[in-house]
C-alpha cells in the first residue's frame, strides 16, 4: 500500500542558514491526492523533489509505504513525475507510445499489452490503441501522455505545477481531467501549486506551507473555515479574508468606530506580548448588511463596487479609522476591505453601508504569534 | 496588425515587428518561413527568415518563455553550448481580440542538424554511437555547471560536425533548472531520462525504417549511461595513491587534456604522516583545445575541430623544421599560408556548405586520401582543388537552407514524416 511520509524531513541548501525545507511532519494516505501549495519559496517544490529523490535529505526521513527511501535513487522509488515529457513518437502506435518504457524495462509482451489496455479503458483511449498519433486530437494526445506514467503502476504520481504552462482555458480543462482521472485510478498523488483555487478544487486535503514550515493541513473545507493561524486565513479563499489588527477596549475589538464585542474566553486567551491587540479577520462573504449603529457593526464607505452577475463584491475603507486605517488589510490591498453584497441590491459609490459579522464566522488570532484562538 | 506587443530582447531587432504576429504560428505564411528539418515536439515551432538569418519561434506559455529565456542567458553566460535566446514576445492578438500565445524566439544555429535529418542523410556507420558520445559530453558539461535539463533527448539537442564526430548543443530548456550544485539525484535522474528518451527515439526511427540497419537501440541507452559514469568519474573522483606516485597527478591532468577539459581547480590532499596523496578536479573546463588553438590563431571552432587543426599546425612546424622558433609565430606563418589560402580557395558559391574549419578538416581528409591513393605527398593547393572539383558540388548545404529548391535536406516535421504512412 502507498503511503507517503515526511518523518521530520529537512533540507537545507549548502552555504544557506535556514532550511528551504523544516522538519516537515506529513503522512499522505493511500490513493489520497494531496496538495502542496504556498508562496513562491515556501519549499513546496523542495519537498517534492525530496520525495523523488531529486533532492539530498539533510536530516529526517522519506517513506513510501514502510520503506524508508531517504537514500534510495530516483528510478527505485516506484514513483512516476507526471508531465515531464509529452512528445509523441509519430512512427510508433498509441499503444507502443504508451508501452515503450515497460518494453524498455524488458517486461514481458503480454503483461505490456495488458497494461496498455487497462490504461487506454480509463483514458477512453481503447479505440485508438492501434492509430498512429496524428490520428489524435490534442487533448487526446495529452491522455496518452498520461497514458506512459499510468502504465508504469507507481505507486506515487508526483506532479509539479503541471497546468503553469497552459493558457487559462486548457488550465482549468485539464485540471478537471487530472482530477476525475486519480479519482478513477486511486493512485497516491502529490501534486504543487502555487495557486490557492487549484489546491482547494482539486485536494482531498492541502498542506500550506511558508518560509519551508509547514502551516497547516486539512480539507479544503477545514482550511477554508478553521485556518490555524493568519498566514492561512490569508491565503486560502479568494478574494481573501479581510483581516485586521484590532485594539482591545472594554471587552471588545476597536478600530476607529468599529466595535466587535468579544467574549470573556477569548479575552482570557489573550497573552502580554499580544499587548493589547488582537487580529479579527471576516471573509467578504461572511458578511450582513446591517442597520446603521448596530451594535458589533462595521461601517463601510464604498469606494467600488464590482458586479460578476452571480455576486456583486464592494470594496471600501472602515469609516471613522482615521490613523488606523492601515491596520485592516484584505484581498483589495491594504487600509481596504471586500464585502459580498446582493447582486440585485447594490450600494452606489459613496454610499456607507454597515456590515455584521456572520455569528461563527469571525476569526480571531493572538496579535503576538498570529496562531487561532478558538472558543 | 497585433497591438500592444511587449517584445523582450537583448538586442531587438526592428525587423521583428513585420512579422505576423496577430495570426497564429502554425498558420504563418511560407514566404516567412524557413525550410528547414525540424525535430519532435509538444509546441508549435517554426523556423522563420529575419534580416538574413534564421530564427526558431516557440509557441509556450508567457511565465514558462520567460524562465526559459532567462535559463538559456544564464546557460550562454556559463560557456556551455546551447541556442543563443533573442526575445520573448507577449502580448498577441489576432485581430478578433483573441487572445494568442506568447512566443520564445532563440538564434538558429548555424551549420547544425537535428538528429532526424542527419538519420535521413545517407550516412556513415557508426553514426549513432557518435551522436551519443556527443550528447554525452553535452550532458557531463551541463552537469558540471549545476545545471538539470530534466527532459534530456536527441529531440532537444542539436547537433554540428566536429572534425570526425559531432558536438551536441542544448535547444529546450523549459524543464530545466540552475543550480550551484547537481545531487547525485539529480544527475542519476537526468540520466535515467537521457537513457528512456533516447531508447523511444531510436525505437520510433526503427519503427519508420529510418535507422541504420542492426543498432540495439536498448543497448544504445545503456551506452549513453555507461560512458556518462565514466566521463564524469574521470572528471571528477577522488584517487588515492602513494606519495612516491607523483606522476599520477600530471597523469591525471594529461587524461583530462586528452578529453578536451582543462583543470581549474585540484584539489591536492596528503594524510597525516604524508605517505598516501589523494587528488580530486574540483573545476573542470571543457575546450582545452578549441582554446589553445584560439590563443594560437584567433580561430574560434569547436573541440575535435581545433584538435585537428592543432595537429595540422603541428607537422607543419615539423615538416618546416621550425621546433625552436615561438609556438605563436609559427601559428601564424601555418594561419596565413596553409588555412586561410586553402580556405579562400573555395569559391564563394559554394562555402555555405560546410563551416570553414569543417571544411579543412574534411581538406586534409581528401588530402591523405588522394595522396595515398597515387602513392604521392599530394600538396596542399593540388587536393584543395580535387577537392572543389570532386568532393564539395555533391554536399548539401548545412549553413541554413532558405529556399525550398535548393536540392538541399528536406523538411521533416511530424506531419511531413507521418503523412509518409499509410493507415
Amino acid at each position: 500500500m502507498a503511503t507517503v511520509t515526511f518523518d521530520k524531513a529537512t533540507r537545507v541548501y549548502p552555504g544557506t542558514e535556514r532550511p528551504a525545507v523544516d522538519a516537515l511532519d506529513l503522512h499522505i494516505e493511500d490513493g489520497e491526492f494531496l496538495v502542496l501549495v504556498g508562496p513562491s519559496g515556501c519549499g513546496k517544490s523542495t519537498s517534492l523533489r525530496m520525495l523523488a529523490g531529486l533532492e539530498d535529505v539533510n536530516a529526517g526521513r522519506i517513506l513510501i509505504g514502510d520503506r524508508d527511501v531517504t537514500n534510495i535513487q530516483p528510478k527505485d522509488r516506484d514513483i512516476a513525475m507526471v508531465f515531464q515529457n509529452y512528445a509523441l513518437y509519430p512512427h510508433m502506435s498509441v499503444a507502443d507510445n504508451m508501452g515503450f518504457a515497460l518494453k524498455i524495462a524488458g517486461t514481458p509482451k503480454a503483461d505490456i499489452r495488458k497494461r496498455v489496455e487497462e490504461a487506454a479503458k480509463i483514458l477512453d483511449l481503447s479505440e485508438y490503441l492501434d492509430r498512429k498519433p496524428k490520428a489524435l486530437s490534442g487533448g487526446q494526445r495529452q491522455r496518452v501522455a498520461m497514458g506512459r506514467a499510468i502504465v508504469r503502476s507507481p505507486q506515487v504520481f508526483l506532479m509539479d505545477e503541471p497546468l503553469s504552462n497552459l493558457d487559462a482555458k486548457l488550465r482549468v480543462q485539464t485540471r478537471t481531467q487530472i482530477a476525475s482521472l486519480q479519482r478513477r485510478l486511486g493512485v497516491t498523488t502529490v501534486y504543487v501549486t502555487h495557486d490557492q483555487t487549484e489546491a482547494l478544487t482539486m485536494g482531498d486535503r492541502i498542506a500550506v506551507l511558508k518560509d519551508g514550515l509547514l502551516q497547516q493541513v486539512g480539507t479544503p473545507r477545514d482550511m477554508y473555515d478553521t485556518p490555524n493561524n493568519v498566514f492561512v486565513a490569508g491565503f486560502i479563499g479568494s478574494p481573501a479574508m479581510n483581516i485586521g489588527s484590532f485594539e482591545v477596549v472594554d471587552g471588545a475589538a476597536q478600530l476607529g468606530q468599529t466595535r466587535i464585542p468579544l467574549e470573556r474566553a477569548v479575552i482570557a486567551a489573550m497573552t502580554p506580548e499580544d499587548k493589547g491587540h488582537l487580529t479579527v479577520g471576516f471573509r467578504p462573504e461572511s458578511l450582513d448588511i446591517v442597520g446603521a449603529g448596530t451594535e458589533g457593526s462595521i461601517g463601510v464607505k464604498v469606494n467600488l463596487v464590482e458586479e460578476l452577475g452571480s455576486d456583486a463584491f464592494v470594496y471600501g475603507e472602515i469609516v471613522g479609522a482615521g490613523e488606523a486605517a492601515k491596520e485592516i488589510r484584505s484581498g483589495a490591498g491594504e487600509a481596504q476591505v471586500i464585502v459580498r453584497v446582493d447582486p440585485r441590491a447594490v450600494p452606489l459609490k459613496g454610499d456607507t453601508v454597515w456590515v455584521s459579522v456572520r455569528p461563527g464566522e469571525r476569526h480571531v488570532f493572538s496579535s503576538a504569534t498570529g496562531a487561532r484562538i478558538t472558543v | 496588425m497585433a497591438q500592444s506587443l511587449q517584445i523582450t530582447a537583448a538586442a531587438p531587432d526592428p525587423a521583428l515587428l513585420d512579422l505576423p504576429w496577430d495570426v497564429p504560428l502554425e498558420d504563418w505564411p511560407a514566404e516567412v518561413l524557413a525550410a528547414l528539418p525540424r525535430g519532435i515536439s509538444r509546441h508549435i515551432v517554426r523556423f522563420v527568415k529575419l534580416s538574413g538569418r534564421v530564427i526558431a519561434v516557440k509557441e509556450i506559455g508567457e511565465t514558462v518563455a520567460y524562465r526559459e529565456y532567462e535559463l538559456l542567458r544564464a546557460l550562454s553566460k556559463l560557456d556551455v553550448p546551447s541556442v543563443e535566446p533573442v526575445g520573448v514576445i507577449t502580448g498577441r492578438r489576432a485581430p478578433d481580440g483573441e487572445r494568442l500565445e506568447a512566443v520564445l524566439i532563440t538564434q538558429h544555429l548555424q551549420y547544425s542538424l537535428p538528429y532526424r535529418a542527419l538519420f535521413c542523410q545517407s550516412l556513415q556507420p557508426g553514426t549513432t554511437a557518435r551522436l551519443i558520445d556527443a550528447l554525452t559530453v553535452l550532458l557531463v558539461r551541463l552537469h558540471l555547471s549545476g545545471f538539470y535539463w530534466g527532459d534530456v533527448s536527441l529531440s532537444n539537442t542539436l547537433f554540428r560536425r566536429d572534425a570526425a564526430t559531432f558536438a551536441a548543443y542544448l535547444v529546450d530548456a523549459e524543464t530545466g533548472d540552475l543550480h550551484d550544485r547537481l545531487t547525485d539525484g539529480q544527475r542519476a535522474y537526468d540520466l535515467e531520462i537521457a537513457r528512456v528518451n533516447i531508447i523511444g527515439e531510436l525505437m520510433d526511427l526503427e519503427a519508420g525504417e529510418l535507422l541504420e540497419v542492426g543498432v540495439d537501440t536498448v543497448a544504445i541507452g545503456n551506452l549513453l549511461a555507461e560512458r556518462y559514469t565514466e566521463l564524469w568519474d574521470i572528471l571528477t573522483s577522488e584517487e588515492s595513491f602513494h606519495a612516491g606516485e607523483r606522476w599520477r597527478v600530471a597523469a591525471r591532468i594529461e587524461r583530462l587534456n586528452a578529453l578536451g577539459f582543462d583543470v581549474g581547480e585540484l584539489d591536492i590532499m596528503t594524510d597525516v604522516d604524508g605517505t598516501t596523496l589523494r587528488i580530486q578536479p574540483k573545476v573542470v573546463d571543457a575546450g582545452h583545445h578549441s582554446r589553445r588553438l584560439m590563443r594560437l590563431t584567433g580561430l574560434d571552432v569547436q573541440e575535435n575541430q581545433a584538435r585537428r587543426l592543432l595537429n595540422d599546425l603541428d607537422s607543419y612546424r615539423a615538416a618546416s623544421d621550425r621546433q625552436n622558433d615561438e609556438e605563436e609565430f609559427v601559428a601564424h606563418d601555418w594561419l596565413s599560408g596553409v588555412f586561410e589560402p586553402a580556405v579562400r580557395a573555395v569559391p564563394r558559391e559554394l562555402r555555405g556548405k560546410l563551416e570553414p574549419a569543417q571544411m579543412f578538416h574534411e581538406l586534409l581528409d581528401h588530402r591523405w586520401f588522394i595522396s595515398s591513393e597515387q602513392g604521392r605527398d599530394v600538396p596542399m593547393a593540388e587536393a584543395v582543388a580535387s577537392y572543389i572539383v570532386n568532393v564539395l558540388p555533391a554536399r548539401p548545404d548545412e549553413r541554413a537552407l532558405l529556399e525550398l529548391d535548393t536540392g538541399a535536406l528536406p523538411e521533416l516535421d511530424e506531419e511531413d514524416l507521418l503523412a509518409l504512412e499509410a493507415d
